[in-house]
């Protein structure tokens, strides 16, 4: 019991590693889309309000609880739809471009 | 004591956020980078459903729906050009969300004995998501222009600072000696002033960097209460974005030329809100539509700067068309994108995308800041503090170290405004004022039609 704590914090350090690894190299013209993306990510605070509001024993803590599963569902499932709108136009122009080959070429 | 597939579970759901923020930094990877951290996140959802005792099914699920409803509607209603506020909603209703969880699971401590740790870590998840949840209220309110975008400080500003950077470790020094929602009460609403006051000084440019900022916050709150509720995924994919999100704040920090010392706190200094919102009344040279037509379609070499103003006017379209007829033309046309063209780092590219100008147009500003002196025309559309000499020339200015665009080094430089009123940083700019420079007054998206008209007149 006295080494959880130490395993948490493992989990925690490697963890923190791994985020600064994952986005080390990204370009400045990702940063708008990346810190969305990031931003939904932490939505799944989503579970936490799920279990907290699922094992709620009085109607108070219940309405907050739900208040939280509403405000963290907001946050995942926005966060992660703009960002694919948001990545969505950066793929489209590459395609138009492909399509307008030969005009590419008469510059 | 969970079950183990479905630990394993969260552990696939954990691999997919991080295989999704790597993919996110890297353009080919990034739309299938995001879709698999939403795939992550439905697998933790399901998850938690099946495996642990939910009661109240019903309320719960319509809660989720009406989140989902309103968070859909938010992303599919927003303008391009918004984005960095309904980021910051979308990341100050998380704060807001761990800090509420992290209540909830005081009031089981309450009465009883908790362990310390657990104590401690709903202390920091309360305090930190309410700063995150009201920093970021803030922050919308200065992004959407409600209150003003120039630094807020007053006398005793450090002072109520310190005071209540005090109180919040008071009141968690309190809240882990003896466990009451009184201690959580207080403890929230500290943080909330806290937030406040962490965003008040900052300027209007500077406040995206702050959004990354509270990103990261927020993600520390839900690692936070991850350990709380003794969540792996939780854990795992909060501290991940801590330390993404403070790493990107960094980059973001770095991209223009502040420190995030500075940012934060720059104002508390005082002296340095330089920023005067008075229109000036020195002379300067503009000229119509016909003339400036002539001068680009004339042009070998034309650099267009592109700003924020120019996605509000909705021009970026017919921009786009205006260089297609000048490409046509044989004219050579690139974009310069300042890495905080827009209103955060990397705005500009999606406004532009939205607009289908090619990738391929757009440099970055260490690729293009060279060819400057070779270009005929600097057309400088609806931007300013990139291309402010300020930033180079006077100390103290706001954006002072801030890397610039160097329009002014171009043959000549067409600036298209619509008034005299300084850029978002709240500084005038010395370029509008130089011998090289043409302003076009107008509307973006009006005075974009017209010199377009020309330039068809001009090519048949």
């Amino acid at each position: 019991m006295t080494t959880e704590p130490i395993v948490w914090l493992t989990i925690f350090v490697l963890a923190v590693f791994v985020g600064v690894e994952v986005i080390s190299k990204v370009s400045s013209t990702l940063h708008t889309p990346l810190m969305s993306g990031a931003n939904a990510i932490h939505g799944v605070i989503l579970i936490g309000a799920i279990l907290v509001a699922g094992t709620a024993q009085s109607t108070p803590i219940l309405v907050l609880g739900l208040i939280a599963v509403i405000l963290a569902s907001i946050n995942m499932v926005g966060g992660f739809v703009v960002t694919d709108r948001m990545l969505v136009m950066f793929s489209r122009p590459r395609r138009a471009l492909e399509k307008q080959g030969p005009r590419e070429l008469g510059r | 004591m969970t079950l183990a597939w479905a630990q394993l579970g969260y552990l696939a759901a954990a691999v997919c956020f991080i295989v999704a923020l790597k993919g996110l930094s890297s353009p080919k990877t990034a739309r299938r980078g995001n879709l698999i951290g939403a795939a992550g996140a439905v697998l933790a959802c399901v998850i938690v459903f099946l495996v642990s005792d939910i009661n109240h099914l019903l309320p719960i699920l319509a809660a989720i729906a009406a989140g989902t409803a309103i968070g859909v509607v938010g992303a599919y209603r927003v303008q391009m050009t918004q984005m960095p506020q309904l980021v910051a909603l979308f990341n100050g209703v998380g704060g807001g969300a761990a800090a509420i969880v992290a209540i909830i699971e005081l009031t089981e401590f309450a009465g009883g004995s908790a362990p310390i740790f657990d104590l401690i870590a709903t202390a920091f998840t309360i305090v930190v998501g309410s700063v995150s949840f009201a920093g970021s209220v803030v922050t919308f309110l200065k992004l959407q222009e409600l209150m003003t975008t120039r630094p807020i400080v007053f006398a005793g500003y450090p002072i109520l600072y310190g005071l209540g950077m005090l109180a919040a470790v008071g009141f968690s020094v309190g809240l882990v000696l003896a466990p009451s929602l009184l201690f959580a009460a207080l403890l929230a609403a500290v943080g909330a002033g806290l937030g406040v006051m962490l965003v008040l000084p900052v300027g209007g440019a500077d406040v995206p960097i702050v959004i990354s900022l509270l990103n990261a916050f927020t993600g520390l709150t839900v690692a936070a209460s991850g350990y709380l509720l003794e969540n792996v995924l939780l854990l795992v994919a909060g501290t991940l974005v801590g330390s993404a999100g403070t790493l990107l704040t960094r980059l973001m920090a770095v991209a223009m030329g502040r420190s995030l010392i500075n940012i934060l706190f720059g104002a508390l200094k005082g002296g340095s809100t330089l920023g005067a919102t008075t229109v000036s009344d020195r002379p300067v040279k503009s000229a119509g539509p016909s003339d400036i037509a002539i001068l680009l379609a004339y042009a070998q070499r034309v650099i267009i700067v592109p700003g924020y103003g120019l996605a509000v006017a909705q021009a970026q379209h017919t921009l786009r068309q205006l260089v297609d007829l000048l490409i046509e033309r044989g004219v050579e046309v690139d974009y310069a994108i300042h890495p905080v063209a827009g209103r955060m780092p990397g705005h500009m590219n999606v406004l532009l995308a939205e607009a289908q100008v090619p990738y391929e147009q757009l440099k970055e500003m260490d690729e293009i800041d060279p060819e400057f002196k070779q270009a005929d025309v600097a057309l400088v559309v609806g931007a300013n503090d990139v291309v402010n000499p300020a930033a180079e020339t006077t100390p103290g200015a706001p954006i002072y170290g801030m890397p610039i665009l160097h329009a002014n080094r171009a043959r000549q430089v067409v600036f298209m405004k619509r008034s005299m009123r300084p850029g978002f940083a709240g500084i005038e700019n010395e370029l509008l004022y130089a011998p090289t420079t043409t302003l076009l007054f107008g509307d973006a998206k009006d005075t974009m039609s017209k010199l377009l008209a020309e330039l068809k007149a001009l090519t048949v």
